[in-house]
């Protein structure tokens, strides 16, 4: 029940992605173009899914559980730091020079585009590399010099 | 890169993400989770214990259906123009790798359910990162000229 809840859900946001024309790179990149091939669309598309989401959460979140699980998984971290915001500007330099964002590439991998298989394959090497910067920091922070 | 010009689609674009927050809403209200791919994705490649991976693979499975729906219901895939060339795609998705695990999400994660949470941390990053976009496809396409 819990995997088909999934599968459904996945779908619905795979087919609003489609619909919605985030998975076009071309269409993505020209709205942040406002002073060249402005096209407004995204506004919509983060004004139909905020929205939404914002009416259904307060019905969903006013439960004391999920239907399918004894409770909820939100993100209990409210710090607003340089992890955070400098990795959100890393992951705009990104989407900036690709056009794609993770929610926009997954879905778009159902059309066999090459393309959207080269865009994910480089995105879960990204994320590999970045667990590995952080394991590294780690074990430097935890590294004691020997005298 | 070579921009191309593309259709506004206002009423396409805001029942597409309709249907988005609707599918965050369906995950919220079933099984609890913030509907963020790159936290699902993130999770289902190894940093969420192995009992938890089954309804990650399960979500993913049917983003990546959502087209071949669309192909089923309208008899074509949705429009896919790449104007950027494969070196910069995978440096770009690279780039987005590095960065969606520092700041812990991506658009739909931090940008519609963080967002829709009114959650300070998600409204940082996704004014942080909407600017760094904007930027960086405006040095792309008027200071380096494309």
């Amino acid at each position: 029940m819990r995997l088909i809840a999934s599968y459904f859900a996945g779908l619905l946001f795979g087919i609003g992605i489609s619909i919605s024309g985030m998975a076009n790179p071309a269409k993505v990149l020209n709205f942040f173009d406002v002073t060249g091939h402005w096209d407004p669309s995204l506004a919509f598309v983060m004004g139909g899914a905020l929205l939404a989401a914002f009416v259904g959460y307060r019905y969903a979140l006013r439960r004391t559980a999920p239907v399918l699980e004894p409770s909820f998984h939100l993100p209990g971290n409210s710090a607003i730091d340089a992890r955070l915001l400098g990795g959100s500007a890393i992951f705009g330099i990104g989407w900036g020079i690709a056009g794609f964002c993770p929610g926009g590439a997954l879905p778009a991998l159902g059309t066999g585009r090459i393309e959207v298989l080269a865009f994910v394959a480089a995105l879960v090497t990204g994320i590999f590399a970045a667990r590995g910067m952080i394991a590294w920091n780690a074990r430097r922070a935890d590294y004691v010099p020997q005298k | 890169m070579i921009p191309v010009e593309t259709d506004f689609t206002p009423w396409q674009s805001l029942a597409g993400g309709s249907l988005i927050g609707l599918a965050s809403v369906l995950l919220m209200l079933m099984l609890g989770r913030i509907m963020g791919a790159t936290g699902i994705l993130a999770g289902a490649l190894g940093s969420a214990p192995r009992t938890d991976r089954g309804w990650r693979i399960a979500v993913l499975a049917g983003m990546v259906s959502g087209p071949l729906a669309v192909l089923a219901l309208t008899g074509q895939f949705p429009e896919i123009e790449v104007p950027v060339s494969m070196p910069m795609l995978l440096i770009g998705g690279f780039t987005v790798g590095i960065g969606v695990t520092f700041g812990s999400g991506c658009t739909s994660g931090h940008g519609v359910c963080g967002m829709a949470r009114l959650s300070r941390r998600s409204i940082a990053a996704t004014v942080t990162f909407m600017v760094t976009t904007a930027l960086t496809v405006f040095v792309i396409r008027h200071v380096l000229g494309g």
